[in-house]
């Protein structure tokens, strides 16, 4: 195990000046100063004090997927302290420290596992070979336990003791790890990092920021594909509290003193708008899925053998069209941000999933260099995905600029919901031959995709396990803004994709579950052409779902089946409904999730659920109508999100294999709508191609 | 003319628009910043605090309506954080982004505070007019009985 550069901070930086030296992760948080004086900072991700707090940074914006609490888990396991010992503390940007310093495609644990646990079992060397340079004995004859080193004949030194000495070793570039057998910490249940301070509502979100001097504003945004022609100002100019009425890329500016007094001025200011052609409605994006399911422009994303023949010969052919429209995330903290701009530097703050990006973007439109730019990283009242594009970061710092003044830009939920950056609609057309035998000879996918690039994802299951496959791509432009949503593509792929298998495994005259591990059984026999998942992990989770939900065992419940991976995790559902007052009601959902290690037990379960209940909720109720460019429904009481009195009981049970861990933030939600709508199906003998379902 | 009320225990004095909202009052002029804002006209119970002892959505209260009431928010249910249902919500590790947590609590404590002892179902009913976008609504419910339980001793 080599130890880069990069991981470690300067050597002269410990004991001496840390604070001096103008590492500023300190100065986002008052009370951590009298933790610099003495602090050590012996890596980008951990300090020990001479009086022995140690202190854990998490560079990852914590949006609800427990990073904050993950990542330092993993170090106190490696550094082998108590978890009560440790105190975690957000660290700002700090491209200098950190490599992938992002939220976003549930990437963060499999990019820094190695990282971590090198941070934690470097620094437990050194505390170790201090003791033994004290102790004049053998460091391989030093243990550690709790933070702290145990010598040979007993003797016993807190690494708080030992830590000034410790910073002067040179870094060990050998470590080890521990064998997972002796964790203590990993894969138990930590309780999250920040719940005292959540509920006792402290501050903590990009919405609760306050600065000295601080103005708020909000902004009316133009319906999609229309620009600004005129706005009435000057009135409102004049109303109570408002100090300034600004107008900059087709958006008008309401700067005021308090937000109850901003939305009053905003009733009574009116935009006219024009456009260039028509602007886009429901019909206009109907009329784009017809079209681009016969445009001759798809995209070839993949072939194997040839579908067409193999179609033609084949004894059964199942068809169907599924379609998921635009959804808003509706993050429960709408979009805002916080920007300073002065001539040649800038401080933000504030929810965003993608601080160097945001920092960069900024930079580039207002031409301050990037090292005058500091931002600092605020908790986030969710994201899934919507917090990943920054336009709001950039709104913010540009009429900062305009008005030279502080500012909290805050989005209503009217502003958040109607304000862009969806996740994309879909339409997707499958077709499949099955042969005498029930085998599935041959498979074909066009999806259909309104400013969603590539709507397939064409390496994925049950690719690889079919001879003749053809799959496309057509996206089409559209004025309405989209991107990632949790689980981007697959959030919708997945559920079209296994309703369409369920289908095809009744037509062929199968078992869904057995179908499914039959083309697993192909796959690791004699695959076809490039593939992108391990089969065997597939077959684990989906032989375990059955055993746990006792598939087709339970008399009068009826159940639904799906799988899925993505992030490179693999999920199996089962969910079961039942009948009432004639209505399908959810009433279970069992999940099998392979996401190797898992950290945080707790944390894990909850990522688990919410994904399901996310997907669940979803899937059933959530749908944005256009008309001439403007999105509706605006708030929760048209655009329904699930409560408390309808989730269903959710079974999350993990596979204990030790392989090392990859993303849970997302993988659970695809297979949800595909377990549930298969389910509906088995209760109703009613088939759902559209989402939402109700 | 100014408001007078009582906010956690510390009496206020509001010279502003009497058509504010008691949400944005609380924010914008008194730096509560623990009762959130989640839509603005009582769909989702994020800015839940409580009005004599009553739960109110402040986002579509006035304060004009709130002349000389108590009012308590999540920061005056108990600043240590040693209200049983604060407990529990530890405990149970509840939240996820904890943005609808405030709301969540402020619901929970005051269901309680009615009703010590609720079943299952009155614990679903009474929990059921807060969104959480997260969906951490099995261990909002299951933080809702252990706090129950903590009460009883
Ligand atoms: S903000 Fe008041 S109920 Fe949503
Ligand atoms: S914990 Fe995120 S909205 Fe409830």
């Amino acid at each position: 195990m080599k130890t880069s550069r990069r991981d470690f901070i300067q050597k002269t930086a410990l004991f001496t000046g840390v604070f001096t030296l103008g590492f500023d992760w300190f100065s986002a948080d008052a009370s951590a100063m009298e933790v610099v004086a003495s602090a050590g900072r012996f890596n980008a991700f951990l300090s020990i004090d001479s009086l022995g707090k140690i202190t854990l940074f998490s560079p990852n914006p914590e949006i609800g997927q427990g990073i904050k609490t993950a990542f330092p888990v993993v170090v106190a396991e490696e550094l082998d302290v108590d978890w009560s010992q440790v105190q975690v503390e957000q660290a700002n940007l700090d491209t200098k420290l950190f490599e992938r310093q992002l939220t976003g495609g549930s990437g963060a644990l499999k990019h820094s596992w190695e990282r971590l646990r090198k941070a934690g079992a470097t620094v437990r060397k050194m505390m170790m070979q201090a003791a033994a340079d004290q102790w004049k004995v053998d460091v391989n004859s030093c243990k550690t336990s709790k933070g702290v080193v145990l010598g040979p004949s007993g003797q016993k030194a807190t690494y708080g003791s030992l830590a000034e000495a410790a910073s002067k070793l040179p870094i060990p570039t050998e470590v080890s790890f521990k064998d997972r057998k002796d964790y203590k910490i990993i894969g138990t249940r930590v309780k999250g990092v920040d719940n005292k301070n959540v509920v006792t509502g402290k501050p903590l979100f990009g919405i609760d920021i306050r600065k000295p001097g601080m103005v708020f504003a909000q902004i009316i945004r133009p319906p999609f594909g229309a620009t600004l022609k005129s706005f009435s100002a000057e009135d409102v100019k004049k109303m109570p509290g408002i100090l300034d009425v600004v107008s900059f890329k087709n958006k008008v500016a309401i700067v005021g003193s308090s937000t109850y007094e901003i939305l009053q001025a905003r009733a009574s200011l009116t935009c006219d708008y024009g456009s260039d052609g028509p602007l886009e409605s429901n019909s206009t994006h109907a009329k784009w899925f017809d079209e681009g399911m016969k445009s001759d422009k798809a995209q070839v994303m993949r072939k194997d053998g040839d579908f067409a023949a193999a179609l033609a010969k084949a004894v059964k052919v199942v068809e169907a069209t599924y379609e998921c429209p635009f959804i808003s995330h509706s993050p429960m903290e709408p979009m805002n941000f916080f920007a300073d701009v002065k001539k040649d530097s800038a401080l933000l703050a504030g929810p965003t999933q993608v601080p160097q990006p945001a920092q960069k973007a900024v930079s580039d439109l207002l031409k301050i260099p990037v090292d005058k730019i500091q931002l600092e990283i605020s908790k986030m009242g969710g994201g899934f995905g919507r917090r990943l594009n920054n336009d709001f970061v950039l709104e913010a710092a540009e009429l900062s600029s305009i008005i030279q003044k502080p500012v909290l830009v805050m989005w209503t939920r009217e502003d958040d919901m109607s304000g862009g950056i969806y996740r994309p609609a879909a339409r997707y057309h499958f077709k499949a031959g099955i042969d005498a035998n029930g085998e599935i000879t041959a498979f074909y996918l066009r999806g259909v995709g309104l400013n969603a690039g590539n709507s397939t994802r064409q390496d994925n299951f049950p690719v690889g396990a079919i001879e003749n496959v053809l799959i496309e791509s057509f996206d089409q432009k559209s004025a309405v803004t989209t991107g990632p949503w949790r689980a981007p593509i697959t959030n919708f792929l997945g559920f079209a994709e296994q309703a369409f298998l369920d289908e095809v495994a009744e037509v062929a005259g199968k078992d869904p579950v057995q179908m499914r591990l039959q083309l697993l059984a192909k796959v690791i026999s004699n695959p076809v052409g490039k593939i992108t998942y391990e089969p065997a992990r597939f077959e684990e989770v989906i032989k375990q779902v059955a055993e746990k939900a006792q598939w087709k065992k339970k008399p009068g419940v009826h159940q639904g089946f799906s799988v899925y991976y993505s992030h490179l995790s693999y999920v199996a559902q089962i969910a079961e409904v039942k009948v009432e007052n004639g209505k399908p009601k959810v009433t279970k959902v069992t999940a099998v999730t392979d996401c190797g290690e898992v950290i945080n037990l707790s944390g894990a379960e909850n990522q688990v659920k919410g994904a399901i209940i996310d997907g669940m909720g979803h899937a059933l109720y959530a749908k944005l109508n256009f008309q001439a460019g403007v999105a509706s429904p605006q708030n929760f009481n048209a655009y329904r999100l699930i409560r408390g009195n309808e989730v269903p009981v959710i079974d999350a049970h993990f596979v204990n294999n030790g392989i090392a861990p990859t993303g849970l933030g997302e993988p659970a939600l695809p297979p949800t709508g595909g377990s549930i709508a298969n389910a509906i199906y088995a209760a109703t003998k009613k088939r759902h191609y559209k989402q939402p379902f109700s | 003319m100014a408001i007078n009320c009582t906010v956690n225990k510390k009496k206020v004095s509001l010279d502003i628009d009497p058509n504010t909202p008691l949400l944005w009052a609380l924010r914008d002029h008194l730096s509560l910043l623990g009762t959130k804002y989640g839509c603005g006209i009582a769909q989702c119970g994020a800015c839940t605090v409580w009005v004599n002892g009553e739960p109110t959505r402040s986002c579509v209260l006035p304060i004009s309506a709130v002349s000389n009431a108590q009012i308590t928010t999540i920061e005056g249910l108990d600043p240590a954080g040693k209200h049983p249902v604060q407990v529990a919500w530890d405990e149970l590790d509840v939240p996820q982004c904890g943005y609808c947590q405030a709301g969540q609590i402020m619901t929970a404590a005051g269901l309680l505070k009615k009703n010590p002892h609720p079943s299952d179902q009155e614990i679903v009913d009474g929990m059921s007019g807060n969104i959480c976008r997260c969906g951490t609504y099995h261990r909002i419910q299951e933080a809702v009985k252990l706090a129950s339980k903590k009460i009883k001793k």
